[in-house]
């Protein structure tokens, strides 16, 4: 028991770094020109769909055992996940670049060691992801497909942000965890993170945007106090069936006094574009604005 | 080490008298403890408008906090720590161990183990019912410690007991591992807090449904304490003075692990209530089973309330995982009484 606990512990300081808002964007090793590599494994969905996004999914060898877009990506080797990358299995594949996530310090040494090219990434807001577009083309060589994209990504959001502008903007709890069937164990995005920003983005007002971290865990009297007028819920498509939606919506009926019960103002979404903080989040906003300003939708949409 | 057992030996000089108003005593605390704490919370509330009839209930945001986040909350709490603290001493007493716990026999852990797998296959199951599944892990715990102390001997061995349970923990600490590998993170993390006690009940249906087991184990525990006190002399001493020593094992195992397994599906592995408890409560009464039982229930009780009113205000609006809570007082307590005794 007590060794599982050790181990858990040290599971969560591990996703505690692996989330933190105060850790460096984006680092990367000095290398001023830009060779077009051939062999690229990411351990990043983000980047996986960025790479693919920029027209560079032809040089993605292997994967990480987390990707699940875009389709063509799954037909690569899987060289496992953050803690538990495959150092073998990613030499196997001749890499000549290789997307790391910040905390895996230990696979960067040891790619290192290798002589293998790193390009090292970190979740933080949303205009990260832009800025990590751009400076990944740069490293790549696709500097102008990755400009586009970027660009794009900004004019999406910016039409978000304009379509939702001057409207009242609701109070919203994004939650992202809680134990089925159940109120217990409540998790929510709080005031750091894409998450944060896409909900600002969507012109929604974050419940816990005083909390200055990426999650909290929301006991129920805090979620009664906070009073929330729509709720978001967050999960992956699998295993979500239309009736275990409706079941699940359902759930928040134990607690009437919320404005977002009252008015019938609960969703659950079930979408990877919502998750994910690479190249579809202009989606997820547009998404979650149209959940958030029903009214402000163009009629052909 | 054995300075439990030597407690408990001095037993039949014990006056019985003496600790009755301290049993009393501890009821009142429990009471007021449970009565008192939805009172304190991170949020200020109206208590006019909590106790108002004029506003329907749900659009009572007052009334709301008080009755489905707070009240739960406090009843849940002292369910779970008076459960613990009881099976505590009765694990202490069939074990004749004064460090045994609820979680020495691995119950705890097969209950862990259903729940990371619920937790885990979520999202895939029609339904989430992580208590159901903390308690059918309890219970396949509970069968397979008991078969292995039963395997090779005529009664119940209480040091295969012991050495099944150890193992089982072991053992289902690496199964726990390995369902958490296979998790993803989100998952990972929420089983992680399961595992660091949460309370937050969120309405009444995890207490009563845990309420018809809690009450089969205490109406068993009542009938253990006379058992448990003769026991405490040894099993050769207890059986030549009348007790049916298998049948009292068997009551004592079953009732405690039944207990365990229904805190542990309302409440999670909460740690040290089952050990501090006991103790504290030894010290205060004696060793006599007949004050210890009751005693330990209504002080375990105040305990965790007062604990988890601690947990939720002290970091508010975040919340503190009410294991911590009880870890840091009971930890350092726990150290107290070892040096204290010698």
């Amino acid at each position: 028991m007590m060794r599982a606990k050790t181990a858990a512990a040290i599971g969560l300081v591990m996703l505690a770094l692996a989330v933190s808002p105060f850790a460096s964007p984006i680092r990367q090793d000095a290398q001023r020109e830009a060779p077009r590599y051939s062999r690229i494994v990411s351990l990043v969905p983000a980047v996986t769909e960025m790479l693919f996004a920029m027209g560079a999914g032809g040089a993605v060898a292997g994967i990480s055992s987390y990707d699940r877009y875009p389709p063509e990506a799954l037909t690569r080797p899987k060289v496992g996940g953050l803690i538990d990358p495959d150092f073998e299995r990613i030499l196997s594949l001749r890499p000549d670049l290789v997307i790391t996530y910040g905390t895996q310090s230990e696979l960067i040494d040891r790619l290192r060691r290798a002589n293998i090219g790193i390009y090292n990434y970190e979740h933080a807001g949303l205009a990260d992801i832009t800025a990590t577009l751009r400076s990944l083309g740069q490293r790549i060589g696709r500097r102008a497909e990755a400009e586009r994209l970027a660009a794009s990504l900004e004019q999406h959001l910016a039409d978000v942000r304009a379509r939702v502008a001057g409207r009242p903007r609701p109070r919203t709890a994004l939650i992202i965890g809680r134990e089925l069937g159940t109120l217990r164990g409540v998790h929510a995005s709080a005031g750091v993170g894409f998450l944060h920003d896409l909900l600002e983005t969507a012109g929604g007002i974050d419940v816990f945007d005083d909390v200055k971290r990426q999650s909290l865990q929301v006991s129920t009297e805090v979620l009664l106090a906070r009073a929330p007028e729509v709720i978001l819920e967050l999960h992956p498509p699998e295993g979500w069936t239309p009736e275990k939606i409706a079941r699940e919506r359902a759930v928040w009926q134990q607690l009437p006094s919320l404005p977002a019960v009252r008015r019938g103002r609960i969703h659950i979404l079930t979408d990877h574009r919502l998750i994910v903080p690479g190249p579809r989040v202009g989606d997820a906003a547009r998404m979650i604005a149209d959940l958030l300003h029903p009214p402000s939708l163009p009629s052909n949409r | 080490m054995s300075h439990g057992l030597a407690d408990a030996r001095v037993l039949p000089g014990t006056p019985l008298r003496r600790g009755v108003p301290i049993v009393f005593l501890c009821f009142a605390a429990m009471v007021i403890a449970v009565l008192a704490v939805p009172f304190v919370g991170s949020t200020p509330l109206q208590f006019t408008r909590v106790f108002s009839r004029d506003i329907p209930f749900s659009e009572n945001v007052d009334a709301q906090i008080f009755f489905v986040a707070r009240l739960p909350r406090a009843l849940a709490a002292a369910l779970v720590g008076g459960t613990l603290a009881a099976a505590g001493v009765v694990f202490q007493g069939l074990l004749r161990n004064p460090l045994a716990t609820p979680y020495t026999l691995g119950i705890s852990a097969g209950a862990s183990l259903g729940a990371m797998v619920a937790i885990t296959l979520g999202a895939a199951l029609p339904f989430g019912g992580v208590a159901s599944a903390s308690l059918a892990g309890a219970f396949v715990a509970v069968v397979i410690v008991y078969a292995l102390a039963r395997a090779r001997h005529s009664g119940l061995s209480t040091t295969v007991l012991l050495l099944a349970g150890v193992t089982l923990n072991a053992f289902f600490s690496a199964l726990i591992l390995f369902v958490q590998y296979l998790s993803d993170f989100a998952q990972t993390y929420r089983a992680l807090r399961w595992l660091m006690g949460d309370l937050d009940v969120a309405g009444y249906a995890p207490i009563l449904a845990a309420l018809p087991l809690v009450g089969i184990a205490f109406a068993a525990f009542a009938w253990l304490a006379r058992p448990l006190n003769l026991l405490s002399l040894g099993a050769d001493a207890a059986g030549s003075r009348g007790v049916n020593v298998l049948r009292a094992q068997r009551v004592a195992f079953f009732s405690a692990s039944l207990a365990t397994g229904a805190a542990v599906s309302v409440g999670g592995p909460i740690g040290f209530v089952g050990i501090i408890v006991p103790h504290l409560v030894r010290l205060l009464v004696g060793a006599d089973h007949r004050l210890v039982l009751p005693a330990s229930i209504f002080f375990g009780a105040s305990f965790l309330t007062m604990c988890d009113a601690v947990a939720r205000t002290v970091m508010a609006p975040l919340e503190l995982p009410v294991g911590i809570i009880t870890a840091v007082i009971g930890g350092p307590f726990f150290l107290w009484l070892l040096l204290r005794q010698r």
